[in-house]
């Protein structure tokens, strides 16, 4: 897919929780098309201790109001700076980038397809649920988070599949960890999409090869220039070093050297 | 329009901006962000005689206007280069230089051999000062004996233009710099990645899987740029200037201060296109202040 370099405007910039906000950037041009797992490299600008660019996934677009939706975590000065943006601020982005999760395709509409999300993991979901959806699927979602608080766009999840929840201090949904859901013992999956922190991945992979389910991962290694040029941001795979940016980041957990 | 043309030994550069090894890819990967033609040449991702993986993750660590990497020159050979490369690139209409890595003198030299044989690539880089791997690169690169030596045996098998890549991690980097012109280098580029460290303090564990790395990036320009300067006063040859360039004031600096070509290298991470705009601020600095063509200036600082 093209690539480009693009100052997008800040629609909206939603602090949805206290370490989150959700950028909604748009475009006079009709935004580049993007397919759910790709991310984006965002330019910080007015952070001084903030170099590079920042990786964020793909929330969801908006086709009709031409927005590209990013769940920002305030990890550190780069993305606290980035919820500072206001609307009509300008935010110099290169997109889209990356591979996405594999569509089944669409005469398989009776699929049991699973999207697990844990923390800012989450964000490509609800692109993926949304884009499932529009082609004849019925996504469930499995969402985890800390508590009640932490599981963020329940009302958006909701408009694209059935929403199962965890909590660890069972504030909402069901209390455990996303493994733990009583959906995984009810219901067998054909696909299960996931991504999260890498002991949920690991956990979920766990699973899927357990029941011998196929299961695409989306992981967030560390990188610089997010479009295959640095080499910073490999994964030990089948294949040897492969770039996260370029060749994931999402993969199919038979291709990676994980210990499941 | 000032004349921008610049040349390194041989080799004529409709521009004096190129891009720098280990940033910029094989080319192809920014073709979307810039037009390649527009930039002087394009030095291609370090390469070897043998397939190399590279080091284990994590390889970054961003640091203070800067970034550390440990890649360990991860590339698929010197065959797979020529073979599946090299014709995806040959007809860009820029120079295609390979930056060119070996272990022992012995894989130096041919590795150099096999890329002689490209008759698109016009030089080669000669990468003594790799931080990054335990065997060759900086080891060569580090003293006056190791230098002389890899770049002599190279010279006898490499007839096109060769430029050696000098470390910064050196006492006294003119004496490196007048060794590998001893031994018939064509030009030096200077500098490449100063040895760093990072360190998760809640972890107590160091970020990188290799502990140290090579930091880049606008920290390390004042370094680099000093470097050029004492390296201009002690060669003749031509000195290709790099090290935390970003932007075309940055440019003009090493030029003045003796390059007589830049490479960007980091930058290109944050801005893709910085390479050509970096062009039109060289040539825009060039017709405000009445230069004709960019030679005038080189090692033109006052001091």
């Amino acid at each position: 897919m093209k690539k480009y370099l693009l100052d997008l405007k800040v629609a909206d910039n939603v602090r949805l929780h206290p370490n989150y906000c959700l950028l909604k950037l748009t475009s006079e041009e009709t935004l580049p098309e993007m397919i759910p797992g790709q991310f984006v490299e965002v330019r910080v600008d007015g952070s001084s201790s903030t170099f590079l660019r920042r990786p964020i996934s793909v929330n969801y677009v908006d086709k009709d109001r031409n927005e590209l939706w990013l769940l920002v975590q305030l990890i550190g000065d780069g993305t606290r700076r980035m919820a500072e943006y206001r609307q009509g601020d300008t935010m110099n982005v290169v997109l889209p980038l990356g591979n996405g999760f594999t569509i089944p395709d669409s005469d398989q509409e009776e699929k049991n397809l699973l999207l697990v999300g844990g923390g800012v993991g989450t964000a490509p979901m609800l692109f993926l649920g949304a884009v499932l959806k529009s082609k004849g699927f019925h996504p469930i979602f499995l969402l985890g988070g800390r508590t009640k608080n932490d599981v963020l766009q329940l009302d958006d999840f909701a408009k694209f599949g059935d929403v199962c929840i965890t909590t660890e201090d069972g504030s909402l949904g069901e209390k455990g960890f996303v493994t733990n859901h009583s959906i995984l013992n009810t219901k067998l999956f054909d696909t299960i999409y996931t991504c999260g922190p890498k002991p949920m991945m690991v956990a979920v992979a766990k699973y899927a090869a357990g029941k011998d389910i196929s299961c695409e991962v989306s992981l967030e290694n560390t990188m610089a220039c997010g479009f295959g040029a640095c080499l910073c941001c490999v994964e030990n795979t089948v294949e040897g070093h492969v770039c996260v940016c370029t060749e994931g980041p999402v993969f199919n957990t038979r291709k990676l050297k994980w210990q499941i | 329009m000032a004349n921008l043309n610049v040349n390194i030994g041989n080799l004529q550069l409709k521009n004096p901006v190129m891009t720098a090894s280990g940033t910029f890819g094989y080319g192809i990967e920014f073709a979307d962000f810039v037009d390649l033609t527009q930039i002087g040449g394009i030095f291609v991702k370090g390469t070897t005689i043998e397939h190399r993986e590279g080091n284990p993750y994590p390889r970054m660590a961003e640091t203070p206007a800067g970034m550390l990497n440990a890649v360990g020159l991860q590339n698929k050979g010197a065959d797979y280069f020529a073979n599946n490369i090299y014709p995806n690139i040959k007809d860009i209409d820029t120079h295609m230089i390979v930056n060119v890595s070996g272990s022992t003198v012995e894989t130096y030299v041919e590795c150099a051999e096999k890329i002689a044989a490209l008759d698109k690539i016009p030089a080669i880089e000669l990468n003594i000062s790799c931080p990054n791997v335990k065997h060759g690169g900086m080891a060569f690169g580090v003293t006056c004996a190791g230098a002389a030596e890899v770049v002599r045996a190279v010279r006898k098998v490499y007839p096109k233009t060769l430029i050696v890549k000098l470390s910064p991690n050196v006492t006294d980097v003119t004496e490196i710099a007048r060794a590998v012109e001893a031994e018939g280098a064509d030009a030096v580029s200077l500098i490449n990645t100063l040895l760093g460290m990072a360190i998760d303090a809640e972890k107590r564990k160091p970020i990188l899987s290799t502990v140290t790395g090579g930091l880049s990036g606008p920290c390390v320009k004042p370094i680099a740029l000093r470097m050029v300067w004492q390296t201009y006063n002690a060669v003749k040859i031509p000195i290709i200037g790099l090290g935390g360039i970003s932007n075309w004031k940055d440019a003009v600096e090493f030029m003045l201060a003796g390059s007589s070509a830049i490479q960007i290298g980091t930058y290109n991470f944050v801005d893709p296109a910085i390479s050509v705009k970096t062009v039109e601020g060289i040539n825009d600095y060039l017709v405000k202040h009445g230069f004709k063509s960019v030679t005038e200036i080189i090692g033109a600082l006052e001091v």
